[in-house]
């Protein structure tokens, strides 16, 4: 037992590289609210944007969307990585989870609030329209707002999802908090550094898991 | 836009890749086939544990499920695959695998099929026990068929997602296909091998990815 926790919970250890692994923490929490800030915003956009239905910009939308929920973030995060500085384009790894994790979270966005927006009934269109209000008018101020409320459990669910996945950008050397912890790992030669990172990500994200189910029994009760 | 073509769609590249990604696909399609029943298997349990009268029962499911749902897949399986061996417990890559995705899998499919146990109708059940059936019988024969039903679309999306998923095995060494096309890559420093594993992947899940946007439409309308 005591070289149990002298291997996953060795204190010498823990005191050494709790600063580093803190540092980490501020840099997945960074990376998840510019994800989650750039994705829904953008997923939003593209949903707004196919609410025109002209069709070559649809299509290119939905497109994009497919794509980026089919293929898995780890494949568009070396491509990018690893692919881009070929053809003179450098960027940082932060840089790349960011712009990646954040587009794939766009892609699912969008198909969640155009979900929302279809499915509006058609009367609230109508009614806005019969008012005065013109066409983008009447997505802004009374279709949006309905469709985002009805999209809100899926939403949450997908953005936490995809905010977990900081965690793949320790492959191409992000210093957030597994990059860190692996790190600190190797130097320690001991696993209590993944242990902690481990704790550090529940305690993050399990607020958010119980958030998430209660927002899900709350609204979608009401919506069904 | 020939330095693009070049570094990223290299004919001739993804040719001699080719066969290397194929045994690395094989090796993809291998985790699938092992861990999405598993998954649906410790899924379905999570799931009836959490609907459980049992308290005890109720909150450990419970906890099982936010607690897998809250840690990153890639965190769990580092865990098993670099964290085990100091303690003297060495695995190989492919049950680290098995393993970290097992916990993970079941997780999310028992919070799937537990919104479907919730959503069926309290009287089903009723009904089904005045008929004389048993609450194994009842499960088995009113309660579950309704419940998976009303959550197919979920539970397709999800295994779309473990499919992806699997790509994380590359990250503990599993010549899996991402894995196989990274080696390819570095041997030849071009993007191709990996734009080729994408395609492939493409191929795999676009359709599922149509089907489910169908089926979600229709259920909003």
């Amino acid at each position: 037992m005591s070289s149990f926790s002298d291997t996953f919970l060795n204190m010498d250890v823990l005191a050494r590289y709790a600063p580093s692994i803190l540092k980490g923490v501020g840099v997945t929490i960074l990376l998840s609210v510019l994800i989650v800030l750039t994705g829904v915003v953008v997923g939003t956009l593209l949903a707004c944007l196919r609410s025109f239905r002209v069709r070559l910009l649809s299509f290119f939308i939905v497109v994009f969307a497919d794509i980026f929920r089919a293929l898995p973030p780890l494949v568009l995060i070396l491509l990018a990585f690893f692919g881009l500085p070929n053809i003179g384009v450098v960027l940082t790894s932060f840089t790349v989870l960011y712009l990646v994790l954040a587009l794939v979270l766009a892609a699912f966005a969008e198909e969640i609030v155009w979900a929302g927006i279809t499915a509006t009934p058609k009367g609230q269109w109508e009614a806005a329209r019969s008012t005065g209000l013109g066409y983008t008018q009447t997505l802004g101020y009374v279709v949006l707002p309905q469709a985002l409320r009805m999209v809100i459990p899926p939403l949450t669910n997908r953005a936490i999802a995809i905010t977990k996945m900081t965690a793949l950008g320790m492959v191409i050397g992000v210093p957030d908090i597994l990059g860190q912890a692996t790190t600190a790992q190797s130097f320690s030669a001991n696993a209590s550094p993944l242990t902690l990172a481990a704790v550090a990500y529940v305690v993050i994200f399990l607020p958010l898991v119980v958030l998430s189910r209660w927002l899900e029994t709350r609204f979608s009760r009401g919506a069904a | 836009m020939d330095a693009i073509i070049q570094q990223f769609f290299n004919i001739d590249i993804m040719v001699q890749a080719w066969p290397l990604l194929l045994r690395g696909l094989g090796m993809t399609l291998l985790i699938c086939l092992v861990v999405i029943p598993m998954g649906l298997v410790g899924g379905l349990f999570a799931a009836l544990g959490s609907v459980s009268h049992l308290r005890g029962i109720r909150w450990a499911a419970i906890a099982f499920v936010d607690f897998f749902r809250a840690l990153p897949p890639l965190v769990l399986l580092i865990f098993l695959y670099a964290g085990l061996p100091f303690a003297g417990l060495r695995i190989s890559p492919f049950v680290a695998v098995v393993i970290g995705f097992f916990l993970n899998n079941s997780a999310y499919y028992a919070e799937i099929i537990r919104a479907g146990l919730l959503s069926v109708h309290k009287g089903q059940t009723e009904a089904a026990r005045s008929t004389g059936l048993s609450a194994g019988q009842t499960l088995i024969h009113v309660t579950l068929p309704q419940a998976l039903r009303n959550v197919l679309p979920d539970l397709l999306s999800n295994t779309v997602e473990v499919v992806k998923l699997t790509s994380l095995a590359s990250v503990v060494s599993l010549g899996e296909m991402l894995h196989q096309a990274g080696l390819a890559r570095s041997v030849t420093y071009n993007a191709s091998p990996i734009v080729l594993a994408g395609l492939i992947y493409l191929v795999l899940l676009w359709p599922l990815v149509r089907v489910i946007s169908r089926f979600e439409r229709r259920i909003a309308s």
